[in-house]
């Protein structure tokens, strides 16, 4: 005797074989979820007509049939194999990979062909020509400053493709107060004991996060590390006090005036050292004592800036995400 | 050292600064900080590019102040600097053209924004076009990604954060896969300059170390960048994206996104692996096969479309279908074709893109090729300048998709095992574009009763659209000195 489920919709092997089959449960979800958009899309209503419209055409039935042909519509129809398919290619490939990682050479072994004369170079020459006593650092802000200004820009592109997608900048109210609703109902108010704990480690998260960017150059850590640290700080925050109390410190403004200075600092001091050193002068930039918290050249600010594209990019992102605004 | 050698760096580096410019000023400023950062570009690379005419051998820059195995790279020749130019006066005739569009279909506080990404994606390209670097090539791909899924999805439609998001998928799958392809070379030879990898790899290849890997490498970077590039099987989110997006975008993703990846296969094919290694590997031939694929589905899937952007995106992957065929043909003549078909379709596509949206504005908007009849009438400049590009999507003479059509026919004379195959499917894929591309030049000039409602695009439309016209004629009239130059900048790249 079969039992019948009550709350089988709700099952987690409903859900799956929905989401395998086409996902149908999802997709209603996701259309009443569709409140932010602004303009509707024109193209959406348009009725499928024909190219042609010859009544002549449609009368031998031989368009119809053209018409209605579809790639997609057989491999709806061969769902079963397709799946089946898909998953020996995925089979396949990994096992290709697989394959061609056994061919390669054997890790940690000295004889590498990765052990060469760049690395030696890193590493025998890289504290005299760079100044950092963490090789890392001297490596990504000094030999290959290049990809790393690129790498910076990532994250600024990332945040701005956010930005784009998730800010409110409506000035109907109505939709304001949802964006303020949605944000009551899901997110922490006034919880004492996240507020007591985040008084007590925000402060030494800040700190921290100041001291890993400050100290890039002389141990492990950096611009990246740090600043993601003191963005996990300023979540925490966030997330204890609201946006009452970030938003009167860290508005949009203060976010774009950090990433203009910080990339653009970036930008212009790279380019001088880029400029110098591919035209052969001498760049004025002292290199110091290596192991002085004041050495290395421009790879100090230049951490303190990655740094702060970091923290503004982290917490751009949580506040868009949550809310898609600053307040 | 010259000045000029300096140009390439200032653009990459310009690019990046006016990127984060745009971000923080008003919408104007913006539009007008981009348009002078594109014309400079256009400026730099025809000064790079005669100074490499003159020089006659290509030049590398150092990024720094430590040479190129330790430090960062780039490098110009004639291929890499034409492209440049190419691409960013493209970049610029796009924008341009489709400026009303953009003012109407972004929302006004976000306006600034998508000439950031504009900004950011043409650095990105020249980026790319310039490296010497396989690594710089990847952080690159990364900015060019993002920003050009900034650019689909700026237009607030569901449709268009939905077609954002599938190439969001498709694409980073694409990178990760061209990112292994990366740390695999590194891993076999020790290095990222590609100077250094193709020493290396010619060492590997005659003495036969590391054959596996070094075929799953040329795999996994070709599969990886024609995801990126919307080869056949993999382009399922090139016509949702073109279909949803602005007619800037679409005229970029199509003319320059695509293609710069095509551009980085061909860079990485000559300058990383070697051209000797790839040839007696078989992968060419799987992009053969694709590519022939690609010629005629993409133009059954354009016939059978009644949208007419949707039509010119599908048409897009038909003639990413012919570049594909010309590298995997395997001779230096085929690569050729390949290059100079990159140019022939930027050129034409981008123009039929952005004179489709005059045409459809005659019309208020709508874009059933159905509902576009007369329509040239109304807007007679749209209707002239989508009859040159609908011409050289086609292939007819003096228009430059006739010079590359002729370019493959005679490429394939010089494979003999794939003549037959490619010349059939030229032929019939010539008649497919023809049937679609025509269908519409004939509606749109159909006779109507009521011409009156002349509509008025706008100046800076009109001369968009004239200037790519005449550029397409240009290069189709011109097309064997143009040759000349991409076999000598080819020459230079190997």
């Amino acid at each position: 005797m079969s039992k019948k489920r009550e709350d089988y919709e709700k099952s987690f092997w409903y859900k799956i074989s929905s989401f395998v089959n086409d996902g149908k449960s999802f997709a209603t979800k996701e259309i009443k979820e569709e409140k932010h958009i602004v303009e509707e899309d024109k193209s959406i209503n348009i009725v499928p007509m024909s190219p042609w419209d010859t009544e002549e055409i449609e009368r031998t039935g031989l368009y119809d049939s053209y018409k209605h042909w579809s790639f997609e519509g057989i491999l709806k129809r061969a769902q079963k194999f397709y799946g089946v398919f898909s998953v020996l290619v995925c089979v396949l490939i990994i096992g290709i990979l697989l394959f061609s990682i056994s061919k390669l050479p054997r890790f940690g072994n000295a004889q590498n062909p990765v052990n060469n004369e760049v690395s030696r170079r890193y590493i025998e020459k890289g504290i005299e020509e760079t100044g950092a006593v963490n090789i890392v650092t001297g490596m990504i802000l000094d030999y290959r400053a290049f990809d790393t200004l690129g790498e910076s820009h990532v994250l600024f592109t990332a945040c701005i493709v956010v930005f784009i997608l998730l800010r409110l900048d409506t000035k109907d109210q109505k939709t304001l107060e949802e964006a303020e609703a949605d944000d009551r109902n899901f997110e922490p108010k006034n919880d004492t004991i996240l507020q007591k704990v985040t008084r007590l480690l925000v402060p030494p998260v800040f700190i921290f996060g100041i001291y890993v960017i400050l100290n890039g150059h002389l141990s492990p850590g950096g611009g990246f590390s740090g600043g993601a640290i003191i963005g996990a700080g300023l979540i925490l925050y966030l997330n204890a006090f609201g946006f009452k109390k970030t938003g009167k410190f860290f508005t949009l403004r203060l976010h774009k005036i950090i990433s203009i200075i910080a990339l653009g600092f970036y930008s212009l001091s790279k380019s001088y050292s880029f400029f110098t050193g591919a035209n052969h002068l001498e760049s004025f930039i002292p290199k110091g004592t290596p192991g002085n918290i004041l050495s290395s050249g421009l790879i100090l600010p230049l951490n303190i800036a990655v740094g702060m594209v970091v923290a503004c990019t982290m917490y751009g992102f949580y506040v868009m995400f949550r809310k898609g605004g600053y307040k | 050292m010259d000045f000029v050698q300096n140009l390439p760096f200032f653009g990459i580096v310009a690019a990046l600064f006016f990127g984060v410019l745009c971000s923080v000023v008003h919408r104007r400023a913006a539009e007008i900080l981009t348009y002078l950062l594109l014309g400079f570009e256009v400026v730099a690379s025809i000064l790079v590019l005669l100074f490499v005419i003159r020089t006659g051998t290509s030049f590398t820059y150092m990024m720094g102040h430590f040479p190129a195995p330790w430090g960062n790279e780039i490098r110009a020749g004639i291929f890499e600097c034409f492209t440049a130019f190419f691409f960013s006066a493209t970049m610029l005739l796009a924008l341009v053209g489709g400026r009303k569009h953009i003012y109407h279909e972004v929302e006004s506080t976000k306006v600034n924004l998508y000439y950031t990404m504009a900004c950011l994606l043409l650095s990105s390209i020249l980026a790319l076009i310039y490296t010497n670097d396989l690594f710089t090539a990847y952080v690159f791909v990364e900015i060019n990604t993002l920003s050009a899924a900034g650019l689909i999805m700026t237009k607030r439609s569901g449709k268009a954060i939905a077609a954002a998001t599938k190439y969001m998928v498709m694409s980073l799958l694409g990178s990760a896969l061209f990112l292994m392809g990366i740390c695999t070379t590194y891993d076999i030879t020790g290095h990222l300059l590609m100077s250094n990898i193709k020493e290396a790899m010619a060492a590997l290849h005659a003495s036969g170390q590391y054959a596996v890997p070094i075929s799953v490498i040329i795999g996994l970077m070709s599969i990886g960048l024609a995801i990126k590039s919307a080869l056949y099987p993999f382009h399922t989110w090139l016509p949702d994206a073109h279909g949803s997006a602005s007619v800037s975008t679409s005229a970029i993703l199509s003319a320059l996104v695509s293609e710069v990846y095509m551009f980085l296969l061909i860079k990485i094919f000559y300058r990383v692996i070697g051209w000797d290694v790839v040839q007696d590997n078989k992968i060419m031939n799987v992009l053969y096969l694709f590519g022939i694929i690609a010629m005629l589905m993409g133009s059954i899937h354009a016939l059978r479309e009644s949208d007419i952007k949707q039509m010119i995106a599908y048409s897009s992957i038909a003639q990413f279908g012919y570049i594909f065929m010309g590298i995997g043909l395997g001779t230096a003549f085929g690569m050729q074709a390949a290059a100079f078909h990159l140019f022939a379709h930027a050129s034409g596509k981008a123009l039929v893109f952005i004179a489709q949206a005059g045409l459809a504005d005659a019309n208020g908007g709508d874009r059933r090729i159905v509902a576009l009849k007369g329509t040239a009438h109304k807007n007679p400049i749209a209707g002239i300048t989508f009859t040159v590009g609908a011409f050289s999507m086609v292939g007819i003479p003096f228009f430059a998709g006739f010079i590359s059509k002729y370019n493959f026919a005679t490429a394939a004379l010089y494979s003999p095992n794939k003549i037959v195959i490619t010349l059939v499917t030229l032929a019939i894929s010539t008649v497919l574009n023809a049937i679609y591309f025509l269908r519409v030049v004939l509606r749109i000039y159909s006779p109507i009763e009521d011409k009156k409602p002349v509509i008025r695009s706008g100046f800076a439309f009109g001369l968009a659209v004239t200037v790519m016209a005449i550029g397409n004629i240009a290069l189709g009239v011109f097309g064997s000195n143009v040759m000349e130059y991409i076999i000598s900048g080819l020459k230079m790249f190997g």
